[in-house]
């Protein structure tokens, strides 16, 4: 280490330092303690704004990265040179890592919801893009042939035959998009949002704190994963989901 | 912006101060040229400390990575191989995209402690998912008839898998180490949380580095990582064997 640098460890001492907020002294001091019941019973409330927050944030990101991927999907769709660009434009933003988004793009936007949205609908566009054009590419030839048979124009099959039969992958790019995007919502702290990021981040020595916010933030991630795998057996009743590896 | 010193370090002779490009030119001043600290006792930035960072950042992010590697992988051929724990290999992956990086490092900071090791370990957790499920799917989706021609010719289980498997597996498996690698160098710098200085530093530090520290943490690990994923991407084309190339470029003519 250059002695340059040795003056630097000061600063960094003063990085880690966080802002406490009071309240849970009788707890933390028993630090053997895995969870505090009644801490959590009388403090759940500092949970709700959070829970709020993380949830809307996936709400609008999920809803604006399927229109603009789903978008792209049917744009390419009809012509297929787009789509190794698209796929490409959106793996290179994929690969930006979610906390650098966020301060690259704080000259900018500065920081704040606008960000923290942009952020993760960029993530969400990657799966559901590629999952979207493979569902339409996967439709039968045999089924677009009988509707054509049948007098479709483009826009007809589009939307009565490829669309339908290619929903069980949408779906499941959007299944695994959501659970991402809960994930890394937790994240959006640094971009000023309170989400369940900001206990974990203010308080990220005390045990109790970390496992209420982490298990809530899983929870939800799951609870969105149950409810598209419902509506995937509900809108697709004639197929059954189809499994997908890791992207 | 802050006047650099004289001589404090060989790149400070840089002729061209970037900042009429706003706060990213300030950014790349910041990664080129030392600079008083916002807290005002110190000096910031330049060379020496962003390569001391960077050398950090990449020295746990690999330690993470292999170690991640180490442990997935050969669980994840081996299951692959003998076709069993498909829901495990499955769900394994599922689940990992659903734990949130945030609360995995506070976890392991505040229930197994602090420091490298710990730290490291943490980040290994996060890689394991997507390379055991990468590494399941692709040995198990493997041709049989070609394993079948391996055991025809004498191969025993091992060679099967080194000789057979493995190889045809290649761009599955390298799919799951990209996923994995970008994930834990991008998530590394939460390390600064626990204890070990990163890139992180800089990101998270606004009180002291200010924006321009902030801004250059994130090109670093933006550059960082998208360099990786190409260097891997350059790993998958040399392990790739040469046949499984040329029908891949048969069926995309």
């Amino acid at each position: 280490m250059s002695p340059a640098l040795a003056q630097f460890a000061p600063l960094l001492a003063q990085v880690t330092i966080h802002n406490r907020t009071g309240g849970n002294a009788p707890c933390q001091a028993q630090q053997g303690k895995v969870f505090c019941f009644g801490w959590a019973a009388d403090n759940f409330d500092r949970y709700t704004t959070p829970l709020l927050n993380q949830l809307l944030l996936v709400l609008i990101a999920v809803a604006i990265g399927f229109a603009i991927a789903f978008a792209m999907a049917l744009i390419s769709h009809r012509r297929r040179w787009l789509v190794p660009s698209f796929t490409g434009a959106t793996g290179v933003l994929y690969t930006i890592p979610s906390l650098a988004f966020i301060f690259l793009l704080l000259p900018i936007t500065g920081l704040g919801w606008t960000t923290a949205i942009i952020v993760l609908s960029v993530y969400t566009l990657q799966i559901i893009y590629r999952n979207t054009v493979a569902g339409l590419n996967n439709v039968p030839m045999d089924s677009k042939d009988a509707g054509r048979g049948m007098g479709m124009t483009d826009r007809q099959l589009l939307w009565r035959v490829e669309l339908p039969l290619a929903l069980p992958e949408i779906i499941a790019g959007l299944r695994i998009a959501t659970v991402s995007t809960v994930a890394i919502a937790t994240l959006m702290v640094f971009a000023n949002v309170n989400t369940l990021g900001a206990p974990l981040y203010q308080q990220i020595d005390f045990k109790t704190n970390i496992v209420i916010a982490g298990g809530l933030s899983i929870l939800m991630a799951i609870a969105f994963d149950l409810m598209l795998l419902l509506a995937q057996r509900l809108l697709a009743p004639w197929r059954r989901s189809q499994r997908e590896a890791t992207p | 912006m802050a006047a650099v010193p004289e001589g404090s370090d060989a790149l400070s002779a840089f002729p061209l101060h970037l900042a009429f490009l706003g706060t990213f030119g300030d950014a790349f001043d910041f990664i080129f040229h030392q600079q008083v600290a916002r807290t005002g006792q110190t000096m910031v930035g330049g060379p020496d400390q962003v390569l001391h960072l960077t050398g950090q950042h990449l020295k746990v992010t690999f330690l993470a990575l292999g170690a991640a590697v180490a442990i997935a992988l050969p669980t994840g051929v081996i299951l692959g191989h003998l076709r069993r724990g498909e829901g495990f290999a499955i769900a394994l992956g599922n689940a990992g995209r659903a734990v949130p990086e945030l609360a995995l490092i506070a976890f392991v900071a505040a229930f197994i402690g602090v420091g490298l090791l710990n730290v490291t370990f943490a980040f290994a957790v996060l890689g394991i998912p997507p390379i055991l499920t990468n590494a399941y799917v692709g040995i198990s989706q493997v041709d049989r008839t070609a394993v079948e021609a391996a055991r025809g010719m004498g191969m025993r289980g091992l060679q099967v898998i080194l000789r057979v498997e493995l190889p045809l597996a290649v761009p599955t498996i390298m799919a799951g180490v990209r996923t994995a690698a970008v994930n834990i160098i991008a998530t590394v710098a939460l390390a600064s949380l626990a204890g070990v200085s990163t890139l992180g530093d800089l990101i998270l530090g606004r009180n002291v580095y200010g924006d321009q520290g902030v801004v250059a943490g994130a090109i670093l690990i933006a550059l960082l990582t998208l360099t990786l994923e190409l260097g891997l991407a350059g790993l998958q084309w040399l392990l790739t064997p040469r046949g499984l190339k040329l029908a891949r470029a048969g069926a995309a003519a």
